[in-house]
């Protein structure tokens, strides 16, 4: 059992949580995941790290409410437990070598983060920043409400937002913040690391094909067992099938097959779909669902 | 009664089973066992025992179930197995013990899978406990996987007073006991749970959720956590698939997820979480019983199966009554068969299987005759739902995180006889070194590996 240190509320239906987990903890690095399991009778959840501390052996997942899981998720309180909590699952990002350190030095990095894609983004650029290596970060979101870590990344990063309604930071969304950077303001950047919704990874790796700019993408496919065991997050990048799990989860965003990754990501949305209605509905369920009698 | 024949073992009927995830095989009671321990001739030279990769004293065991001395039985077999209930299940005895059995020479061989059910069931059921450890020896061995080679290896060392924790990488001790076999032919709460808890009894730990190779590496445990020796039974996880197009469309699955999925997560029952795609109408690619294990599932979750597969019918890898029982409970054989292309809709969603016509030539490097596609033959059969069920290998995860060990090109780890690898004080053992193989031949690795373990921490001693 893993206990809940700390759960939070950080914006309508994304969590924050730090969970006690030290065998996760002593080794992990930014980039990588774990799966989390709330009961006996749960999904196995994999979500990207967003923050460790080894001193006190916890983990800080966060999250966005998408189904029945990910909703009996946010009702856990400080206090309560995971029945299981695995990992570090994946790659470490490929920044975060402490071997590869001077060469990273040399590099100009851009982070795009959208929306709860903020949260995987956050760790690497921390660990950067205690390297002495400062990145730029565009996070972006749909509205002002809806942005996270804002205080903690600027702490670590020199930071810009984009709001798509404008009622934050700059209009528009993060390939309009990346034009306003590299056109306007005449940044030049070696590498980009985008994390968000897949069509936002897919549209802003596009655009940094145009601008010539090496982008690493983060996925988060299906998956069940997180160890390459299943092959549900099979991902085609460039000519090859790569298990997300253990090939990735980061891969070169100009090579991945996003609209593929993209019909794989909708294979459950009918069950989830029923799953949430079953229990939406609770005690006053009486069928139509396609899963009870 | 006929002594030439086996008392038959009473099965659900095939009908009712096919809609439910009970066990298929009910085994035998007290009576039927007696009279078919009867049969045995007692050898003075028992070649059952030689088909027995843990060398079981068949005939000791026999005669107890005859003098009507089940809990004698039970500690007859424990002397050489500490998973009876499960190898009487799935063990192939066909080609092993009862495959050698003198009684079979004329008629039918001993029932020995069944009678050694019976005694760990009976043993189960009236509580006997398995035998005590030696004390403690103050040695600690982590090994990692809780499968058949790992759950043997540790109860193996426990007796000897060694201190042992299983490293497990999911939420459940079992490995391909829990996530691979389905439940209609190896019950999990009843069977599988209650062997590991004998195994707990033992002494031995098991800290699930923990992935050696990325939670912490085979060199830290050595290292940093104090662990003497370590044996690796970390199986065949990682599924193969054809490499033919349309394979990544939704609604192709590797029989490692299907499987996964329905036996390990629990997605056939309503109660649990994870979902489940049942299909329609499902084409399970391969032949083997991890083929027959993913039919008979989608066959229980309501779809009509076909099960594909390039070779004849006398080739099929699986053990014969799997797939007789898969027969009867109304698969679909598309034998000579081989798929080329995966159809799919405009969603991106299976919508058929292009095959094509096979025929057998010359004999291969494996001594079967190779299928020949026959030109022109092509076809599509309809379906919703793909399972590729072609092998497995095993998961490089610990392989490449640790220092000195050896590997094959087929990524198996090298280890001899004893288990003993290229590493010091690592031993492997099971489908990690073979490839995909049987749950006993495992079972027989792990007790060599503990063997080894023992020799190599008691010379060092």
């Amino acid at each position: 059992m893993y206990k809940i240190l700390k759960a939070e509320e950080l914006t309508t239906n994304i969590y924050l949580m730090d969970v006690e987990a030290p065998r996760v903890a002593k080794y992990c690095l930014p980039g990588q995941f774990v799966i989390v399991k709330i009961d006996d009778k749960g999904e196995r959840i994999p979500l990207t790290i967003c923050d460790y501390n080894r001193e006190k052996g916890t983990v800080t997942i966060v999250f966005q409410t998408v189904g029945a899981s990910t909703q009996k998720m946010a009702d856990l309180k400080e206090g309560d437990y995971f029945r299981d909590f695995t990992g570090p699952l994946g790659e470490p990002s490929e920044l975060v070598h402490e071997d590869n350190i001077d060469e990273i030095k040399k590099e100009k990095i851009l982070f795009v983060a959208g929306g709860v894609g903020t949260a995987p983004v956050y760790p690497q650029v921390k660990w950067l920043h205690e390297h002495n290596i400062e990145a730029d970060v565009i996070i972006c979101a749909k509205t002002k409400s809806l942005i996270i870590l804002e205080d903690e990344m600027k702490k670590v990063g020199n930071v810009t937002i984009a709001t798509d309604d404008g009622s934050y930071g700059l209009k528009g969304m993060g390939t309009d913040a990346i034009k306003e950077l590299v056109n306007n303001q005449g940044k030049k950047y070696d590498r980009c690391v985008v994390i968000g919704p897949m069509i936002m990874m897919k549209f802003t790796a596009m655009l940094t094909k145009e601008l010539g700019i090496p982008t690493i993408v983060s996925l988060n496919p299906i998956m069940v067992d997180g160890t390459g065991m299943c092959g549900a997050c099979r991902v085609t990048v460039g000519d090859e099938i790569k298990f997300a799990c253990v090939d990735g989860p980061e891969f070169d965003g100009h090579k991945v097959d996003f609209d593929q990754a993209m019909k794989r990501q909708q294979m459950y949305k009918t069950e989830e779909g029923r799953a949430m209605l079953k229990l939406k509905e609770g005690d006053t369920h009486h069928g139509g669902c396609g899963q009870c009698s | 009664m006929d002594v030439l024949k086996k008392v038959p073992v009473r099965e659900q009927d095939p009908k009712v089973r096919a809609t439910n995830f009970e066990e298929v095989c009910l085994g035998y009671n007290e009576e039927e066992a007696k009279a078919e321990a009867e049969r045995c001739l007692k050898c003075k030279n028992p070649q059952c025992v030689k088909g027995c990769p843990v060398s079981i004293n068949i005939p000791g065991f026999i005669e107890e179930v005859q003098n009507g001395n089940v809990e004698e039985a039970y500690k007859v077999i424990g002397q050489s197995s500490a998973l009876p209930a499960i190898c009487g299940r799935v063990c192939p005895q066909e080609s092993q013990c009862e495959g050698k059995c003198i009684r079979g020479i004329k008629g039918e061989p001993i029932s020995i899978g069944k009678l050694e059910r019976f005694v760990a069931d009976w043993s189960r059921e009236n509580n006997i406990e398995p035998e005590k450890s030696a004390a403690p020896n103050g040695k600690k061995v982590a090994v990692i996987g809780s499968g058949p080679s790992g759950l043997t290896c540790a109860g193996d060392l426990a007796k000897l007073g060694y201190d042992v924790t299983i490293f497990e990488a999911l939420h459940e001790a079992g490995g391909v006991l829990v996530y691979g076999i389905p439940e209609f032919r190896l019950p999990k709460q009843s069977v599988v749970k209650s062997e590991i808890e004998n195994v707990k009894k033992l002494g031995v730990k098991i800290e699930t959720n923990v992935i050696i190779g990325k939670s912490i590496t085979v060199d830290q445990l050595l290292n940093d956590e104090g662990f003497d020796a370590i044996f690796i039974g970390s199986g065949a996880g990682l599924p193969k698939f054809m490499g033919i197009p349309g394979e990544s469309a939704n609604g192709v699955f590797s029989a490692n997820e299907y499987l996964t999925r329905s036996n390990l997560m629990k997605a056939f029952d309503d109660e649990y979480d994870t979902p489940i795609v049942a299909g329609k109408k499902v084409a399970v690619v391969g032949g083997g019983n991890v083929a027959m294990d993913a039919a008979r599932t989608a066959l229980r979750l309501g779809a009509e199966v076909h099960v594909i597969y390039r070779r004849s019918e006398s080739e099929l890898p699986a053990r014969a009554e799997e797939v007789h029982h898969a027969k009867e409970e109304g698969i679909i054989f598309d034998l000579l068969t081989n798929p080329t292309e995966i159809l799919t809709n405009e969603d991106g969603w299976v919508s058929g299987i292009r095959c094509i016509k096979m025929e057998l030539g010359e004999p291969d490097a494996s001594g079967r005759r190779r299928p020949v596609e026959v030109e022109g033959s092509e076809f599509d059969i309809e379906v919703d739902t793909v399972i590729m069920s072609l092998g497995t290998s095993p998961n490089p995860l610990i392989s490449s995180t640790t220092i000195g060990l050896d590997t094959d090109k087929r990524k198996c780890i090298v280890a001899d006889e004893s288990g003993k690898t290229s590493k010091d004080g690592v031993y492997a053992g099971g489908d990690a070194v073979t490839g995909a193989a049987t749950v006993i031949l495992a079972m027989e690795a792990g007790k060599a590996g503990a063997k080894g373990i023992h020799e190599f921490l008691t010379q060092n001693a």
